[in-house]
């Protein structure tokens, strides 16, 4: 399958396009984008900037106890501990009356200082320091494959729990007095984003990771009234900052995600001035 | 209390042929602190029951507690025209207000259909739900307000919205948290007309939070005076007469003028 991609793409006049590392590296970027974009609306809309900032956190953790485990691949063993960290606060967030943003913060900063212990140990922090800023040229066709596995499971359980999670956004005992069980939701919203930052870290970086969900999505509320179009601006932005940014970076010679990063920015500036125009 | 439930005719049976919601035994606990203590209600149909009662008497956390939001101890049981029992009633509620992101690119169209039906929001509005919410809306005169932006809506629009999305479907109890603040007198009197009428047309058990006397005191078939536990329960005229009523609130005698008083039913029972 990989195979039709490179040739198909190897019919384009594109100089960029030349090298195998980054015919995958767009691969990743078509997969990975409108999953940010997709996401990122309900993170913007459920006020969870901070809350995806902390799987960020918590993935960093994982990734140094897979390390150190090494039972498991790194990167299934770094998902693991993500999907169990985010559904500790979600679960905790609901049970206790301490506010979200202490409960986030708590866990944000142990689970960082736990990383940072486990990886100094030995002295072995350089090898680890590339996933601060992550690097999108280094992915491999498995992974690519597992990306793909993550983008399909994301959109049946996007189909199926939308609507539900839409209700919470808006009022929590609204969706409750509509028989929707609120905490499983938030549960599966938490874990879905867990995945997907999780598999994510190590082309993207800790450092920017949560941009790449929050700046789609936050651009597209500048310019738009109904979640369809929300929706629809959102992943044709991440998808455009996410191949200008690769093919910039090329050239640019510059890091790829930081570079989307920017230019995803800029689209949320530009929106944000033709508000008026748009979003009544 | 008595097991039956008073009813229109004052006559005993489970629920002498109109439908009832019966709240018992309800506490709440948070902590070590006890928000709701031994809370008995009943609650006809096609009638607008009243709580009023002091900051912190718990009249939204019994709407919580109704809703299965905050957990309690105490049985909801809900009766219908045939006596059939079912302790999971259909539910309508209007919260209070909606903590929601006021930039939020999401139309009243979209609320609806996340609501209704399965198909999910972003795919698309078929237009079969489009005509059943534009329907819905028109209940409360809203029918305009279809594809506006819910953080566009003012306070009044939006409480309307939200009632007619209690209506659909009918429910068996109506559950309103009146809003505080952010709605003007003439979108408040159009709200308690829009209750009103709606409780004739459909038979609606109605639980009300309210903080307007006046209001009540006009639209209000029963009314139950919470602090803690139900303190007074009966007629607005004799509720809003008693002394329990002026100390808790802090209202003067005669401040609240009662311009139509609705029949007694049943009398006042002191808990």
């Amino acid at each position: 399958m990989l195979d039709a991609w490179y040739q198909l793409l190897s019919t384009m006049p594109f100089g960029w396009l030349e090298h195998t590392f980054m015919k995958n590296a767009l691969l990743a970027v078509i997969l990975a984008m409108p999953l940010f974009g997709i996401i990122g609306t309900m993170v913007v809309s459920n006020r969870m900037a901070f809350f995806s900032d902390s799987i960020g956190h918590g993935a960093f953790t994982g990734i140094a106890i897979g390390a150190i485990v090494g039972i498991l691949k790194p990167v299934l063993a770094t998902i693991l501990f993500s999907v169990v960290f985010a559904m500790a606060i979600t679960f905790i967030k609901n049970k206790s009356r301490t506010s979200t943003d202490t409960v986030i913060g708590v866990f944000s900063s142990t689970a960082i200082a736990l990383g940072l212990v486990l990886m100094s140990q030995g002295k072995s922090f350089n090898k680890f320091s590339a996933y601060l800023v992550g690097d999108l040229l280094s992915i491999t066709p498995f992974e690519i494959g597992m990306l793909c596995a993550v983008f399909m499971a994301v959109m049946l359980i996007w189909l199926v729990y939308f609507n539900k999670l839409l209700i919470i956004s808006i009022n929590p005992s609204l969706a409750a007095s509509r028989g929707i069980n609120t905490m499983a939701v938030e549960m599966i919203f938490s874990a879905v984003i867990a995945v997907v930052v999780a598999i994510s870290i190590q082309w993207v970086g800790i450092l920017i990771i949560n941009s790449m969900l929050v700046l789609p999505a936050a651009a597209a509320r500048n310019v738009t009234t109904n979640v369809q179009g929300y929706h629809v601006v959102s992943i044709v932005l991440a998808l455009c900052a996410g191949v200008s940014g690769l093919i910039l970076s090329y050239y640019l010679n510059t890091i790829t995600g930081a570079t989307i990063v920017l230019i995803a920015a800029m689209m949320f500036f530009i929106t944000f001035a033709l508000k008026n125009k748009f979003a009544k | 209390m008595s097991e039956t439930c008073k009813s229109k005719n004052n006559c005993t049976g489970s629920c002498c042929g109109v439908c009832c919601t019966k709240i018992e035994n309800f506490n709440v606990q948070s902590g070590s602190t006890s928000i709701l203590k031994d809370v008995n209600i009943h609650v006809h149909c096609g009638e607008l029951t009243a709580l009023i009662g002091p900051n912190g008497a718990g009249k939204s956390t019994l709407l919580k507690a109704i809703l299965g939001e905050v957990k309690h101890t105490g049985s909801l049981n809900y009766l219908d025209e045939k006596g059939l029992r079912s302790s999971n009633p259909l539910i309508g509620y209007v919260p209070q207000y909606l903590n929601f992101d006021l930039s939020t690119p999401t139309s009243v169209l979209d609320v609806f259909q996340a609501c209704l039906i399965k198909t999910p929001a972003f795919l698309y509005n078929p237009a079969k739900l489009r005509q059943r919410v534009s329907q819905a809306l028109s209940k409360v005169k809203a029918e305009y307000l279809l594809d506006r932006r819910l953080g566009a809506l003012s306070g009044g629009e939006l409480q309307r919205v939200l009632l007619a999305l209690a209506l659909e479907p009918v429910p068996d109890i109506l559950l309103l948290d009146e809003p505080v603040s952010g709605i003007d007198n003439s979108g408040l009197e159009m709200f308690y007309d829009t209750v009103s009428t709606l409780r004739k047309n459909y038979d609606l058990s109605i639980i009300l939070v309210s903080h307007d006397l006046e209001m009540v005191a006009k639209h209000a078939d029963r009314v139950i005076l919470l602090n803690g536990t139900v303190v007074l329960s009966g007629a607005p005229a004799e509720v809003f007469a008693d002394r329990r009523t002026r100390e808790l609130l802090g209202v003067p005698s005669g401040a609240v003028q009662i311009t139509a008083i609705p029949p007694v039913k049943g009398g006042l029972i002191d808990a």
